[in-house]
Order: C-alpha cells, then structure tokens, then sequence
C-alpha cells in the first residue's frame, strides 16, 4: 500500500484524484471548488456504505438516514443559535451510533432481501421522524444559518476551510478503513461476508462483529451528514429518503465494492455525470419537449441515462470503475 | 471405561415429514477413530450438524467434555474444542490459502476486536495457520487463491481449516467425497498421522478407508442407529450386510 513500487494503475490515479483534490482550491475557482467539495463529502458517506456493504455484504437500502442524523445534529443546535463544532459532531457521532445499534441489532437478524427490506423501513421510519417535527420545517426543511464553529481553532465558515476539513475528513476515513479491513475485525467482517456458516463453525460469534462494524459505519456517515448541513446551509428530511440511500449504492458499485479507492472513484463519476448530463443537451430537450415532465424534480430527466449506465456497469464492468482498472492495469502493465 | 469425549443420547431431528435422525446415541471415547456409515439420506449429515450445533435437535442431548452443549451455538462448541469439515467444500474462495486458515486460528486467539494491526504478517496467526498447513501437505501453495486449488487439496484445506482450531474433537463429513483413488489416499494418509493425537467423528463412504482407520463404526440406516462395534463386529453383523454393507455390493 505505502510501498510505491508495488502501486499499480488504480493506486496512481487514487494518488492523483487525492493530490487534485488537495490543490484544487488553490485555482480560485469557486464553483468547481464547491462542486468537489460536495464529491468529497458524498465519498466519505460512500466509503462508510462500502465498509459494511462492499466488505461486509451487508446491502443497507436505509444508509442515507445517516447523512439526515448527522446533518439534523448541526441543523437543530444552530436553530437555537447553538454553533458549538464539539457539540455538533458529538451529536452527529452518538446519534449515529445509537441508531445504528438499535436498527443494526434488530436488522443483522436477518440476512438478504430482508435486510435490504428492514433497513428501509428503518430509514423511512426516520424520515417521517423528521418530516413530522413541525418545529424544524418539517419536509420543507431547514435553513442552517451559521457553521459549526470548532474552539480554539476557529470556525469553517471560509468555504476553502470547510472544504479542507472535509477533505482530511475523508483522507482519514479512508485510512481508518484501509486499517480496519486488513485488521483481525476486518478479517471478520469479510469473512462473514464470503462463508458465514463457515465462519460460525471455526468460532467467529459474527453477529457482534458485524453489529460493529455496522455501528462504526454509521458514525462515519454521521460525519459525511454534518459536513453535509455545513457545506449546503440547508437540510430536509429528503436527505435521507430510500432514493438517497440507492444512489449511495449505486456509487459504491460504480466504483467497485469492497476495494479501497472504489468509493473515491464512483462518487467522483456519478457527481460529475449527474454535473453534466443535467446540464446536457438531452436534459433540455427532455424538459422541454415533454410536457408531463416538466413539474417533475430535475433529478428524474438524468436518472434514465444513469439506470443504462447502471446496468451496463453490473453487466460488463465487474468491480465497477477499480476493477476496470485492475485489469486494464494488469492487461498494459 | 473412562467417560467418552462426545456422548450423544437419543437425538432427533426432523424435516417436514422426513425423520432425518431417529433417536440417535453414539459415544466417542478419547482417542479414537469412530466412524459413521451408512446409505445416503441417512441421516449422517444432519447428526453432524446436530453435534457441531449449527442446527439444534428437536430432541436429545449432546455432551461434549463432559458438559451438556445442547443449547450452544456452533462458534460456543468450536471453542471448547469440537470442530467439524464439511461434505461439500465450505472454504472462503477468494481469500488466499494461509488466510482460510489464519482465520481458523484467530477465532482460537482472543477477540477480534482488533481493528489496527495487520493480520498477514502477524506472527500469532501466520505460524500456527502455517503449521496446520504443514500437516495436510499444502504449505506450499500458502500464498494462492483458494479458489486456485485442485478439489483435492481444497478438501485438504477443509481439514486444515478445522485442525487450526486446535480442536479435541474432529467431525469429518466426508472428506474423500468427489476424490480420485490417488487424492484419497492422501486423505487416508492425512488422517492416519492424526490418529492418537486428536479424537475423530469420520464420515465416510469409502468402506477401504474406513476399515484403514476405524476404531469402532457406528451404522446408520433411515436414520436409526442399526449397530455399533469395532470393525470385525460390523464385518460379521448379518444386519449390516443386509441393510448396507449389502446394498453396496461387498
Ligand atoms: N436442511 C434440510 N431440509 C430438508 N431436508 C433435509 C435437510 N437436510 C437433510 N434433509 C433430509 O434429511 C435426510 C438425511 O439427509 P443427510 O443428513 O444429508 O443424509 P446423509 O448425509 O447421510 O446422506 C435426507 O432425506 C435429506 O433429504
Ligand atoms: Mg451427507
């Protein structure tokens, strides 16, 4: 991993995306900074996904509930003019946690379909939680008036500051998962995920194993979430609604499940196709040549070109964007 | 006659209709080679899954050690030392050989929740997982995929994966199954430098292999017990011949 010599094509252009990221405000250019700062926040919310989806098999249609805790966690305290960084993360952090456990505990009782099933309705039912709280807009949502202030270093109310805070943010998770899974609990975690039977019957109790992982996964989101209410000054409870929840799949597999870089790669290609496909000249003339379409969220004219992309993806691109890769890499080098 | 490693008394199990074990008692003394024969859809399977507790019996008691394990789950059995192979292959594919069985011996080795240090070049589990890799011969191909084995040595691997366990007690369900006559041998040879040193539940089909390495047979027939004995008793039983040994032809 450290050692250069053995890095191959993926490892290069992780390399370079991170140093691109790193550099990139330095160009002044305010939308494509703002742009990428939101990819990085989604690649932080897509690589706790990958942790539990792509190394631990466990397919959560209810992860976006997360990125809602964490960004409801610095959208109420800066109702109530509460701007306190230190209390916001450890809202975002303990409420993750908490509700990760709980749904975590009751849904790793099951196993396939019924998990993607349970972990929906566990989303949804937090959902209609923050829909239903009149105080804090309901499904209007909410306006974040102030950033989240973090004494003594300061505030991360300069969007180039913000915009590097989320960037070690994700330096960071990405690390920690790059520790985790090649550490004994990660051992655990994949190796539930390829033989569970076998796992039980060499002594691994996995149900705790993966209730953590679970657990540390929905924390990491909980980050994503607070950055998110931060970057965007303003939060609805549609962030964390079952569509977000399918796109956060759809970027761990367009990036290629259960492989480190993966998530750096598929929510850079998903934000920048949604960036241009949204902008091209398909979405004006389906939006102006179809009338039926015309009151619908602009989301919906993108989403048809992005379900081919998705099919094509699962059907000839295994392992997403990392093991195109891996084999065009092994294939030239 | 000191108090038998495994005692099982009177388990069933059934499936829907089918009485897949019927009141099944067999004791397994320390030390020995016992194995369990009988026609397909006796029942052997299942009892192994009753014993190594992935799938609780409707009825009857399994004592382990000389404590009552009925009501434990399969990873609580496998740490008082009862590990099982499988019949039809059950290792982790994609993963490298060393790494099926250094996971065998990291659940024998505390906790997992270590969430830092690497496991690959962690000594605690590359030794004792190379070890066991040692005593089925396939030390050397460590480093491959799993998924890159021949069928034999992946059956190889299975008995590895249970050994690393450091287990007192080994359910073997099959473990010739789908071999060659060349790769049972090696199986035979395997087992046979285990003998004395662990205590073993066999399976088997192969009626060469199990008369090699027997100690005692017990026969299973629609999923009742039919005989126990050693094996000159079960050669000379007129019962056995009829309900199997006849049926194979020998
Ligand atoms: N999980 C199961 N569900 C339903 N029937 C089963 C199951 N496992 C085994 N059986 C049935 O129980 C009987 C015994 O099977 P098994 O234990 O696999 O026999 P053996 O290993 O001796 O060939 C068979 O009739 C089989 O079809
Ligand atoms: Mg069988």
């Amino acid at each position: 991993m450290f050692n250069i010599t053995q890095w191959s094509l993926k490892h290069w252009l992780a390399a370079a995306l991170l140093v691109f990221f790193a550099l990139f405000p330095l160009s002044g250019d305010l939308f494509y900074t703002s742009l990428l700062n939101r990819m990085i926040v989604m690649a932080i919310a897509v690589a706790s996904l990958n942790l539990i989806l792509g190394y631990g098999g466990m397919i959560s249609l209810g992860h976006a509930a997360f990125i809602g805790i964490g960004a409801y966690s610095v959208g109420i305290p800066a109702y109530y003019d509460i701007y306190n960084g230190w209390l916001h993360l450890a809202l975002a952090l303990i409420g993750c946690g908490l509700f990760a456990f709980v749904t975590g505990a009751i849904s790793l009782r099951t196993r396939g379909v019924h998990f993607i099933m349970i972990t929906m309705a566990f989303s949804q039912m937090a959902f209609f939680a923050f829909v239903s709280i009149e105080e804090y807009g309901g499904d209007d949502g909410l306006v974040v008036n102030g950033r989240s202030e973090f004494f003594p270093f300061g505030d991360i109310e300069n969007n180039v500051t913000l915009y590097y805070v989320s960037f070690i943010v994700l330096v960071a998770v990405l690390y920690l998962v790059y520790r985790l899974v090649n550490s004994r609990f990660g051992g655990v975690i994949q190796g539930a995920k390829a033989n569970e039977r076998r796992m039980r019957a060499i002594g691994h109790n996995t149900y705790k194993y993966q209730l953590t992982c679970y657990v540390i996964s929905g924390m990491m989101c909980g980050l994503a979430g607070a950055l998110m209410a931060n970057f965007s000054n303003f939060i609805s409870p549609d962030m964390m609604g079952w569509v977000r929840s399918g796109e956060l799949i759809f970027m761990v597999i367009l990036g290629g499940s259960g492989t480190l870089f993966g998530p750096l790669f598929g929510t850079g290609l998903y934000l920048l196709l949604e960036e241009f496909l949204s902008r091209s000249a398909l979405y004006t003339f389906v939006t102006e040549n179809i009338a039926f379409l015309n009151d619908a969220q602009p989301w919906v004219y993108w989403q048809l070109p992005f379900g081919i992309l998705l099919i094509l993806v699962v059907l000839y691109a295994r392992g997403g964007v990392d093991g195109f890769l891996s084999r065009w890499g092994s294939k030239n080098g | 006659m000191a108090e038998p490693i495994l005692r099982c008394s009177e388990l069933r199990k059934h499936f829907g209709g089918i009485v897949a074990t019927d009141a099944v008692s067999i004791d397994v003394a320390e030390g020995e080679i016992h194995a369990v024969i009988g026609p397909n859809g006796a029942g052997k399977t299942t009892l192994i899954t009753q014993l190594s507790g992935e799938m609780f019996s409707d009825s009857g008691r399994v004592q382990f050690r000389g404590r009552d394990v009925t009501r434990l789950p399969a990873h609580r059995r496998s740490m008082l030392g009862l590990a099982r192979s499988f019949q039809i292959t059950s290792i982790f594919l994609d993963m490298t050989v060393l790494t099926n069985v250094s996971l065998a011996v990291q659940a024998h080795r505390g906790h997992s929740f270590r969430f830092w240090k690497r496991t690959d070049t962690d000594a605690e589990l590359v030794e004792p997982a190379m070890a066991a890799l040692t005593q089925v011969g396939l030390a050397e191909r460590a480093g491959s995929l799993a998924s890159a084995l021949s069928h034999g040595e992946q059956r190889q691997l299975e008995i590895a994966m249970a050994l690393a366990t450091e287990p007192a007690l080994l359910l073997l369900d099959e473990p010739m199954a789908g071999m060659g006559r060349e790769e049972s041998a090696g199986m035979v040879e395997t087992l046979k430098k285990l003998r004395g040193e662990k205590t073993m539940l066999l399976i088997e089909h192969d009626m060469d292999a199990v008369f090699a390495l027997a100690d005692r047979i017990t026969v299973l027939v629609y999923g009742k017990v039919v005989a126990t004995g050693t094996v000159d008793e079960i050669r000379a039983n007129d019962d056995v011949k009829r309900a199997y040994l006849g049926e194979e032809g020998a």
